[in-house]
Order: structure tokens, then sequence, then C-alpha cells
């Protein structure tokens, strides 16, 4: 480490302060802090049921934390506290997308189709709140014209073009995943959370996923929190890790750091113990 | 030469094993209900035996049985509902959507001028025509939405008595409160389902359920404001611009028109006045569908964790759903109140829920061609059954479940993309079908 | 003071009749997640099993009470459970692992031939029967209001309580009952470990049923009056109370149907008659609303 206070204190999109959830008697995430820099790919790792998806679901509104504080702060300065929005809200005013462990993609619907669901607020303005839509005004066929075309944009980076109106059901399972991850950048968020992009992906498809996470946080200049088991993913593209274990956060850093952190490699022993070493020796 | 005898006499064995079980379930299920009857004498109630219907139904479920045993299932492999592909009822036809819909709408128009058109023929259309209607407005509940409305009968109550009290207090004619009783459903579709609509499916169903249940059980106990269980009567006919169908007096009809009065004009007009409310319904669901309020409801129904982590707000997004349908069942009822001249809390049982949903999810929820036909084959099946009165509810029920089991996702399951990326017949299509195969 | 205790006494009665059925709601959601909507025609078709045996007894000369009890209960019981069992094998069965409305729908289906199956075979006037147990015991005989208990009223809780204990044992200490669970936590898995779950949810149906035509008959002695459309607003009732003790638990759906009962009985005593089923309906969506995991569910944490 170069400097005493790491380069994602000085421009945090993410401040977590303190998080605590308790579920009963279960404390899953206890007193937990960290901050995501803006324009990193930032990870969350950890054993499971260290409680990884559940800081997700605090930091997008589908649990209220029992304690502390999430502030998002966007390009523009302006803030929000994460635990005081409602779910949506999350996503339509802070600008926070996320993905899901478990693919939830509108699977009858087609590929497009979900792109355009993406993009339902800007829409819904733009049709004066479907009175206007009706009609068919000129401002909304605008405006629909260039939804398609955002759509089009992601569907050629992801390079499912040719199937945008297949059912998103119907598509290979690689492809839904990033489609996914597509639907989300729809909503033009300034942070996205992904939660195990990786899973179930072959080596090949997971190395396009990590050219793909790159190339939104080098040119649409998105800063990214992610979940991953995959420590090839997760080693080879964050700039900044955190690690949980049992809800409580026991290190926090580099990559380079993290690697040679003796708290992780007790908390990883057995198998995730040798991947951690091959990725350090590769 | 053996096994194949092997096969048959074990084939005959199972068939006879089976056959027997079932009889013999037969037996126990209808030799106290069907094998005696309850009849009132004089002195109470007494038991009248007729064992030989039992003995029929049993030997019925014996014959039957075996017979599907050797024929039917040893030909056919068995297949169950979850292994069983949806196919479309209208395979060989592409886009049988696109060409049936101004067939049917011509069809619907020229009806009233058909030689065979007499007036029950008319007045079964207009019955067939509510009823597509409703299932329409249910549509976008349950087809589009996903919300499991079990009590969609309430709001076509209160769009008909709206109509009928706003008529009867206040003097209004049926065009001045057509507007009013749709607004009227869709204020009580926000009311009811605000609370609710955050329950999950079958919840929500049940809840749909009770509502539609207190508001006639209002209906029937505020005698002084709705009549009770007498109803009301003397509801104002829908005139034509003005003219009306009356026999006798000033600015009638027929008048106007240099006609001779005959009953049937109204009749025809009637015709009109649902044909065109329901193509309104067609046109502003077809239209909502393809705007973005429309693709939310789908977006909701598949999956509405996605729709709220994508910034949709699920709750108004729903209650407009809600208040949509339950506008359209607010129209539906004015128009129902308008064409009886009475209504009561009577017409506006569970039943009638239950018909519009078996429309819905027999026609293939969402498509709108389907609930055509399911409300052509249930309302109209239902009239050839009018002779066997008693018999008709028994048959319905059955023909729900029958239909249900034979095919679980309605009749016509086909999804037209509410936007293409790529016309159908272009040559991307042709391209994105090379790359698919 | 009297008052009041008799309607408790009323509301316990009709409670304990409620919370046989729902018990039938209770397993059924559990098991396969469905509502099962035709379980109050099954009820009713218990009802009018009970009132056909029970005559047939009279003409076949039988005098003795408690003998014409137990053997009415016994075939009401034997046929209703048929009459669940064929209901799961013709309307759910072939549907399961398919659409979610499809089970609903044909439920809806069921409700309707049922109901229609009494009608044109039995009737649809009402069908009464002349009170059987007669006498009970009175308190406060020198108030202004006597209180009454009567035989029937005990008959009906004892009975009860004898089932739930009977079938709690049977569903925590026998295989049957084990299996059971084991369908309701994760039938999938509970595949694998070779229970046949077909069969098991079967049973759930038949026994559901068994214990609705006890409800049936005990509804047929008190009331004594029954017709075809019984079963519908009985069956909403019980299955308000199946969700307000927290459907998929036992002691809940009695728990519940208790509740419901004494509200029912001391909303018709103290507010208007005409409305008790508009009260009951209340209920249900405020405690859907307000406590969609009822008083004894246990409320389930979503998971994404």
């Amino acid at each position: 480490m170069s400097s005493l206070i790491p380069e994602w204190e000085n421009n945090p999109v993410l401040n977590v302060e303190h998080l605590t959830m308790k579920f009963g008697g279960l404390t899953a995430i206890d007193n937990l802090s960290f901050v995501a820099g803006r324009g990193d790919i930032t990870a969350l790792i950890g054993p499971n049921g260290a409680g990884k998806t559940t800081v997700f679901n605090c930091l997008t509104g589908f649990y209220k934390p029992t304690e502390g504080m999430v502030t998002l702060t966007q390009r523009g300065g302006e803030s929000f506290l994460l635990e005081r929005l409602e779910e949506h809200r999350i996503c339509y005013k802070a600008k926070v997308a996320r993905t899901f462990q478990n693919i939830r993609l509108f699977s009858n619907m087609t590929v497009l189709e979900n792109l355009l669901v993406a993009q339902h607020n800007k829409l819904m303005l733009a049709s004066y709140f479907t009175i206007g839509g009706i009609f068919g005004l000129p401002h909304f066929r605008e405006a629909e014209k260039r939804a398609i075309e955002k759509a089009a944009y992601w569907l050629d980076k992801i390079g499912i073009i040719d199937r945008a109106d297949t059912a998103a059901g119907d598509l290979p399972y690689g492809d839904q995943r990033r489609l996914e991850i597509a639907r989300a950048m729809c909503t033009g968020p300034e942070l996205l959370c992904l939660d195990e992009p990786a899973a179930g992906l072959n080596p090949r498809e997971s190395h396009d996923l990590n050219q793909l996470l790159l190339n939104i946080r080098d040119e649409e200049n998105i800063s990214i929190l992610l979940i991953e088991h995959d420590m090839s993913v997760v080693m080879g593209i964050s700039d900044h890790i955190v690690v949980l274990d049992y809800g409580v956060k026991i290190s926090d850093g580099t990559p380079e750091f993290i690697r040679n952190d003796p708290n992780v490699i007790a908390a990883y022993l057995g198998v995730e113990e040798d991947e951690l070493e091959q990725e350090s020796g590769s | 030469m053996s096994s194949m005898k092997t096969s048959n006499d074990s084939l005959l064995k199972a068939a006879l094993k089976d056959a027997f079980f079932s009889a013999l379930l037969t037996l126990v299920l209808t030799s106290l209900i069907l094998g005696v009857k309850i009849v009132d004498i004089n002195t109470g109630l007494k038991l009248e035996p007729r064992f030989w219907l039992a003995g029929l139904a049993v030997a019925l479920v014996f014959v039957g049985r075996f017979a599907l045993h050797m024929f039917w299932w040893s030909r056919k492999p068995r297949q169950t509902a979850e292994k069983k592909p949806a196919r479309s009822l209208f395979p060989k036809i592409p886009n049988f959507g696109k060409y049936a819909a101004p067939v049917l709408v011509f069809a619907a128009i020229a009806l009233p001028f058909m030689p065979f058109s007499d007036r029950y023929i008319i007045d079964l259309f207009i019955l067939i025509l509510t009823y597509v209607m409703l299932g329409w407005g249910l549509n976008i509940v349950v087809g589009y939405a996903g919300l499991l409305d079990l009590g969609y009968v309430a709001f076509y109550a209160v769009g008909a008595y709206s109509f009928a009290l706003l008529a009867t207090y206040f003097d209004l004619t049926f065009w001045e409160c057509l507007p009013l009783a749709g607004l009227l459903a869709a204020t009580w579709g926000v009311i009811l389902g605000f609370p609710v609509l955050r329950l999950r499916g079958d919840y929500l169903a049940i809840v749909t359920l009770a509502f539609g249940e207190i508001i006639r059980i209002v209906l029937l106990n505020w005698y002084s404001f709705t009549g009770g269980p007498d109803g009301i009567s003397g509801i104002p006919r829908p005139s034509f611009f003005g003219l009306e169908f009356k026999r006798f007096g000033e600015g009638t009809f027929a008048q106007f028109f240099g006609l001779e009065f005959s009953s049937i004009h109204r009749i025809i007009f009637l015709y009109y006045v649902i044909l065109t409310l329901a193509l309104i319904t067609a046109a502003v669901t077809i239209r909502l569908r393809n705007l973005p309020i429309g693709r939310a409801w789908e977006a909701l129904r598949e999956d509405q964790i996605a729709c709220s982590s994508l910034g949709i707000n699920t709750t108004t997004t729903k209650l407009t759903a809600f208040a949509m349908g339950a506008m359209f069942g607010g129209f539906a009822g004015s128009f129902f109140a308008a064409r009886q001249g009475f209504i009561s809390p009577e017409s506006f049982t569970f039943i009638e829920s239950a018909i519009i949903l078996a429309i819905v999810v027999l026609g293939g929820m969402g498509s709108q061609i389907g609930i055509v036909i399911a409300s052509v084959a249930l309302i109209g099946g239902f009239e050839v059954f009018r002779e066997f009165e008693q018999y008709r509810m028994l048959i319905f029920g059955g023909a729900m479940v029958v239909i249900m089991v034979w095919r679980p996702r309605g009749l016509i399951t086909t999804r037209h993309p509410s936007v293409r990326l790529h016309p159908p017949d272009g040559p991307k299509a042709a391209t994105a079908r090379e790359t698919a195969s | 003071m009297e008052y009041f205790l008799q309607q408790l006494i009323n509301g316990v009665t009709l409670g304990s009749i409620y919370g046989l059925i729902a018990i039938g709601y209770t397993m059924v959601y559990g098991i396969i997640g469905m509502i099962n909507f035709a379980h109050g025609d099954i009820f009713m078709v218990g009802t009018f099993i009970s009132l056909i045996v029970f005559m047939g007894l009279v003409a076949l000369g039988i005098t003795s009470v408690p003998l014409a009890l137990l053997i009415v209960l016994i075939i009401s019981m034997i046929v209703t459970a048929s009459y669940g069992w064929t209901v799961e094998r013709l309307a759910y069965r072939p549907l399961r692992g398919s659409f979610r409305l499809a089970p609903l729908i044909t439920a809806i289906g069921m409700s309707i031939v049922l109901q229609n199956y009494i009608q044109v075979t039995q009737g649809a006037r009402n069908r009464p029967l002349q009170p059987v147990i007669t006498g009970g015991f009175q308190f406060f005989e020198d108030s202004e209001f006597v209180v009454n208990l009567s035989n029937m009223q005990i008959l009906i809780i004892v009975t009860t309580v004898v089932l739930m204990i009977a079938f709690s044992l049977l569903i925590s200490k026998t295989p049957l009952g084990r299996s059971q669970r084991a369908c309701e936590q994760d039938s999938k898995m509970a595949s694998l470990l070779g229970i046949n779950v077909d069969r098991t949810i079967s049973l759930t149906f038949v026994m559901g049923a068994a214990l609705a035509s006890v409800a049936g008959f005990m509804y047929l002695l008190y009331y004594g009056v029954i017709d075809f459309y019984i079963g519908f607003v009985v069956g909403i009732k019980a299955f308000t109370a199946a969700v307000l003790g927290g459907i998929g638990s036992l002691p809940g759906a009695m728990l519940g149907g208790l509740l419901i009962g004494l509200i029912e009985t001391f909303w018709s005593a103290y507010f208007t008659i005409e409305y008790k089923d508009v009260a009951a309906f209340y209920m249900l969506a405020l405690v859907l609303i307000f406590l969609p995991s009822g008083l004894l569910g246990r409320s389930e944490v979503e998971k994404v």
C-alpha cells in the first residue's frame, strides 16, 4: 500500500457505516462498515453464509437494516440514505441497480422487452403517465425510439442483439446472466451491484464476463460492487476487496493485501485456501 | 407371439383391476347420494330409493375405465401436465390472431343483418359480448398483471348500481352515467386494491373474493338505499342520440327514421352499444399493452422482486391494473343495468366472478382472441344446455375442470411481443434464425 | 354477564366446527400450497351423507341414539373421505407442477360440480332434521337470563377435543404423519428419500375430508337444517380461521376456528345478524393485511 489512506476513501460512491441486520435472534451482519470507491470494482467475498447477500439486500432495500447507515453519493454530489428509501426508489432516485443470485429475468417476455422494462420510469414520464402514450404523441415515440436504441446498444455489447425478440427464458444460461447485467445497466445506475455474476459460467463465459465488467467500469464509468465466489473473477478485476465472515468484516484492502492477509487465509481454510494460493502463485 | 399374449393378458388384468376399483369407488361415492333421494312428504322427509341410478353410474364407470385402459391409454404413453409442452391450438395458421381479429370484428358487425339472426340470437350475442368485455377487463388484472382477482363481480355490481341509482335518484341518462359508473368502479378498485395488493397470489384471491361478497351483502341489506333483495327496477334504457325506442310518443327512433316500430330495433341498438364498448375495451387494452405501463404489468406478473429492483413502483403499477380492470367492469355493469332495466344483488354472486375468471384462464391468460373463443364456448354452451336447466351448472363446472386439465395454460398460449427490434419477417430475423440454429 | 356467557358457549361450539374444517384447508395448503376451494363443499357433502344415513337408520328401525350416531359418523367419514380423495385425483393431481392458477380454477370448477351434484340429486330445498340430542344443563336459573349448555354442545366440544388430540398424535407420532410433514417441508427431497408423495398428498385430502365430514355431521345435528349452498360460506369462514391461526399450523387452525366462531357469535349477538358474514369477511381481510403469517404460523423471511 503506497499511502496510509486508501484511494477509495477519497471519493466514495457508497459508504456503509455500522450496518447490522438481525433476523429474530440471529445476527446476519454485525456492525459492518466499508467504503466503495467511485469508478472501482469493489468485491465482497466470504465463505458461504457470511452474510454477503444480506448486505446486498440491505443496500438495495429488500431488507430494512436493523441498525446502521448506508450513504450513496452520486457523481453530481447529491447523496441518499439508502436505508430510508423504498425499494424501487433506491433504483429510481439513488440509482443503484442490482442483479440476483438466482437469475430473475422476465422469462416470458422478450429480451428487448426486458431491457425496456428497465427504462420504465423514463418512458412513463415521456408518455405523460400513459395518457400521452395512448394517443401516440410524437414526444413519446421519440423517447421510445431512444429507449430501444439504448437497449440495442447493450444487446450489441453483450453479443445477443440477434436474439432480441426471443423470450428471455429461452436464452442459454450464460446469456441470461449477461442479459440481467445489461438490464440493470439500462436503468442508468451510478452503482451496479452484482450478486455472483459468474456463478455457473464456464471459463470462457467467465472470461467474457470479466471483459464486460471491466468495460462497464472503464468505458461507462460505473462503479461496481460484486459478490463473487469465483476467485479468478475477484482477483482478476477487483480494485478493492472486503472480506466477510459470519457477518463480521475480517479484512479490507487491495487484492494484493487480501491475498496475504492471515485472517483471510484462516477463514478460507480448506479448498478455498488452495484456490487463494494458486491465485497468488499465478 | 407368447410375449405379445402375456402383455395382452397383463393389460387385460390391469384394465380389469383398475375398472373394478374405479367402480368400487363410484359405488361408495354414489350409493348414498344418487342411490337415495330425500323427498318431502306431509309429515316431513322420507328417503326414496333409486338404486338403479347409482348402479348405472357404477356400470358406466366400469365400462368407461375398462375401455380407456384397453383402447386408449395402452396406445399412448400417458403424459403428465408438466411434461406436456405448451402448444398452440392453431399451429398451422401463422399469426392466427392477426387474421382472426378483423374477421371476427366484421362478423360481429354484420351479425344483426344475417338471415338467421332473430331476437334470440342477438340477445344471446349481447350476453356473450358482455362477458367478452368483462373478460377483457379482467384480463388486464389477471392475464397481464398476474393478480388473481376472485371478486371482479364487485366492480360489475358497482357499475350497475351506480347507473341504476344515479338514474333513479338524479334522473341522469345512460350516456351521462356511463363515464361516472366507470370512474366510480375504478375508484372502488383503488380503494379496495390499496390495502390488499401487497398480498401474495392466492391470499389476494381470497381477499378479493371476500370484498366481492361484502359488497353484495351490503347491497342486499341496505334496504333504504339499494332496495335490498328487491333490487332496483325501472332503470331507463339508453337512447340513440336522444331518440328513444318507444312505440308511442314524440322523438322516437322509429318515427325519426320513418320506420315501422319494432321491438327488435332496441335489441339491435343494444347489440351495437355493447359491441362498441367491447371494441373500445379491446382497443384500449391492446394499446396499453404496448405502452410502458403494459410492459410493467407483464413484468410484474413475471417477477415482482425484479420489478422493484428496476425502480418500478409495484404498488402503483398494480393499482393502475386494478383500476383499469375495475373501470371496464363498471362500464359493463352499467350496460347490464341498462339492458335489463332491473338489477338485484342476485346477479352479482361469486359464481359470476368465477365464470369471468374461467373465461380469462381458459382463453389463455393475456390472449384477447382466446377470451372471445372461451366466452362463446362457455356462455354459448351454457345456452345450448338451457333445456337441461338444472344440469347446466353441473356441466359447466365439469367443463371447467376438464378443459383446465386438458390445457392448463388455456386455449391460446402464444404471446406476441409488445415491441420488436427486428421486424418478424425481415432479413435480420432470418439471420437471427440462422445464428440461433 | 349471563348473556355474554351464553354467547361464549355458542361461539365455542360454532368455532369447534369451523376449526375441524379449517384443518383440512391448513393441511392441504401446507403440503401443496393451494387453497382447496372445494373443501367447503366436501363439508356440505358430508352433511348430506350424514342426513341420509341417519334417515336410513331410522327407517331401518335402529332406535339406540348412541349406536346410530356412531354408525352415521363412520359411514359419513368413509364416504366423504372418498369424495376428498376423488376430487384430488381428478382435479388436482393431473395439474401438479403446472401453472399456478390452474389448480385454483379446477378447484372452483369442482366446487361448482359438487354443489350442483347435490342440488340435482337431492333437491334445492332446505333439508331439516328433528333434534336428535336434547336436554342439557341450565345455569343462573334464578336470574333474568338463563344460560343453556345443551348436551349437543357438550358433544360437539368433546368430540372436537378428542379428535384434535387423536389427530395431533397421528401427525406427530406415526410414520404417516412423518411423511406428511416431510412432504410439507420439501416434497422433492421427500420423494428422493422414498416417500410416496402422491400417496401422502392423497391421504392429506382424505384426512381433511374425514374431519370435514365430522364437522358436517355436527353442523347437521346442531343447526338441524342444511342445503346444498352451505359449503361456500362455511368454507370461507373456515379458511379465514386457518389463515388467522397461521396457515400450515394445526393448533393454529383450531385456535382460528374458535376465534372466528366467537367473533361471528358475538357480532350477531351484539350488533346485526345480517352482517355477520361481513364481519367474518372483514376479519379475513384484516388478518391477511396485518398478520399474514397468522397467530401461530411462522413468518417466512423471503429470500432472493
